[in-house]
């Protein structure tokens, strides 16, 4: 038995790097960054697990991170509740509410159930915006500060340090959740559904029980979204930002867990370079995203990683 | 019994638009299966490409030609790009790439054409004609003639002159079709102006009643591909039926259940279509290959 698991190096490395990013970077315009960075990657990496992994494809998680958002908007805010409890009750909504639709349109394969998923979230963001009594409307709503165990989370060091605990967790247990048998058959039902079908796996209920976990994990992190900017819009469940989420992943590496993480941080901290640019802003960023899937058409950590094996060799 | 008739020529004319983007959408697909998102665009570039001509006081034939040649660029640079990636990439990528130029392409219009909202005037006034108790805008009329005309050219394109004939047969078997001396490359290049055209034709017909601006091209995206996928993805009489429905039931629900709803009813009518019919109202079922 070695020391120290070879496996257990990636995380043990993340640790690091989330400790040391703070000292880094610790000015308080680049931690509320950090911030956001952390709480896309925490969407990416479930969303990684449905798409990358198990070979589906969703165009509407914004929907889920907005459901998060707003659940603890209302429930902080209108209802008085603890704001764990609402980010718990967000995730138990979103992960019900996306197995009760996810069993149906999960059946469909390819174009068409990016049309299904594209649908429920527009269908979702528009019940965002047009039910103004309990969400704020188009405008959005104002969100209670998060207080845990009395304490009021205040400041971004405090912030960072939830956001970064969390993130961490997150990836340990996908990495967990990736070399288990359930991760094995999200594999094989993406190589091959009637083969995996035939070696015992229940392809469709695995589908749906990855597609309502990605879903809570994209609603806890709306939660946090929406305590940590103390502000909620129904933008955060638009189509554009479910897309942000698929190209991240895409950028990052389909099926790579780091990858979600490089993605998140990459389509997070380019707009913020690009805004300088002001007017050339979206033409630089339409160019740079097929720049980027023309070059790394594997995503940035699958391809450092097969740059890193041939040149070890 | 004049509301019903009322919404339904406003759905007709709206889902005639649908059915020309979607039909955008079908072509390409058809040819080389990918699904291109920057399809709206070309409604986009139509529409305020000629107001932007129109503002510096050409005539309209001109500036709907300016518009014309500026879309074909945008459509033949998307080619380019798309289609050298499309031999290896798969789906999901390709969908990335063309959301991508599909941002690219906004940012070039705001560039071009500024951030305002813009809107070219109607060739037949807009005084709207009285029939059985209907007003009907003349506009909706062209609207209806041209989308029609726009089919009926292009089922004639395919099915009766040689280059058609071509692109169908590339777009059933390429290799196939290239051993017979069809090149493929510029099958692919015809496939994307084609798309662009349809496109620009709904841009050019539907500004006058909506006005654009550069950020109006993924309402539009959004809608046509419903309206190709309501229709099966690739057949023409399918998918201009899709956007008829579509634009029907949401100009019906608009007006007898609730405007603010009606995206969400037409995109619930998708998805329990999709459920029922995994391929389309119209397309043909198919068995999977194991």
């Amino acid at each position: 038995m070695p020391f120290f698991p070879a496996h257990k190096l990636p995380l043990a490395v993340l640790g690091l790097v989330l400790v040391a990013l703070p000292f880094l970077f610790g000015g308080k315009y680049q931690l509320s960054i950090l911030i956001l960075i952390g709480i896309s990657a925490i969407v990416c990496v479930g969303i990684n697990l449905l798409v990358g992994v198990a070979g589906q494809i969703s165009l509407g998680h914004a929907a889920f991170f907005g459901i998060g958002s707003y659940a603890s908007a209302v429930f902080t805010g209108d209802y008085g509740w603890n704001g764990i409890l609402a980010m718990f009750a967000g995730i138990l909504i979103t992960s019900v509410l996306a197995a009760t639709v996810g069993w149906p349109i999960l059946r469909l394969k390819g174009h068409y159930l990016a049309m299904a998923t594209l649908g429920v979230g527009l269908v979702i963001q528009l019940l965002l915006i047009q039910e103004a009594g309990i969400t704020g409307g188009p405008d959005g709503r104002a969100v209670k500060a998060l207080t845990i165990f009395g304490l009021r989370v205040k400041g971004e060091w405090a912030w960072y340090c939830i956001v970064a605990g969390a993130l961490f967790v997150v990836v340990w247990g996908a990495q967990n959740l990736m070399s288990s048998p359930w991760g094995r058959a999200l594999r094989a039902l993406h190589a091959s559904e009637p083969a995996s079908a035939a070696a015992g796996i229940d392809v469709h209920q695995m589908k749906v029980a990855i597609f309502a976990a990605s879903a809570g994990l994209a609603s806890f992190a709306g939660s946090l979204y929406a305590h940590a900017l103390a502000f909620v819009t129904p933008d955060q469940a638009s189509f554009l930002h479910s897309v942000e989420f698929v190209v991240m992943i895409v950028v990052g590496g389909l099926g790579s867990v780091y990858g979600s993480l490089v993605g998140a941080a990459i389509l997070i901290v380019l707009p913020q370079v690009l805004s300088s640019l002001s007017d050339y802003e979206n033409l630089a960023f339409g160019v740079l995203l097929i720049l980027v899937v023309y070059l790394l058409r594997k995503g940035i950590v699958p391809t450092l990683r097969l740059i890193a094996v041939g040149g070890g060799r | 019994m004049v509301d019903f008739l009322q919404f339904l020529v406003a759905g007709l004319s709206q889902g005639a638009i649908y059915a020309l983007v979607g039909l955008g959408f079908s072509v390409i697909y058809r040819a080389t299966h990918i699904v291109n998102f920057a399809q709206g665009e070309f409604v986009m570039i139509g529409g305020l490409g000629t107001a932007g001509a129109l503002s510096f006081a050409l005539p309209m034939p001109l500036a709907i030609l300016s518009a014309l040649v500026a879309g074909c660029v945008a459509a033949l640079v998307l080619d380019l790009i798309v289609i050298r990636l499309a031999r290896f990439a798969p789906a999901l990528l390709l969908i990335i790439v063309t959301i991508g130029a599909s941002v690219a392409l906004r940012g070039a219009a705001q560039l071009a054409w500024g951030r305002n909202f813009h809107s070219i005037p109607s060739p037949f006034g807009s005084e709207p004609l009285h029939v059985y108790g209907v007003a009907i805008m003349p506009q909706v009329i062209l609207i209806l003639v041209t989308t029609v005309g726009a089919v009926v050219g292009l089922q004639w394109f395919f099915r009766r002159t040689r280059f058609g004939q071509a692109m169908l047969a590339a777009a059933i078997n390429p290799t196939a079709a290239s051993l017979v001396g069809i090149e493929l490359r510029h099958v692919y290049t015809a496939t994307f102006l084609i798309a662009g055209l349809l496109g620009m034709i709904a841009g050019l017909l539907i500004t006058p009643l909506a006005m654009v601006h550069f950020e109006s091209g993924l309402a539009f995206s959004l809608k046509g591909f419903a309206a190709a996928i309501l229709g099966g993805l690739g057949s023409v009489p399918g998918v201009v039926a899709g956007g008829l429905l579509l634009g029907v039931v949401e100009s019906l629900s608009a007006g007898y259940v609730s405007s603010a709803y009606k995206d969400a009813i037409a995109f619930l009518l998708i998805i329990v279509v999709l459920l029922t019919r995994p391929e389309g109202v119209f397309g043909r079922r198919s068995t999977g290959r194991v």
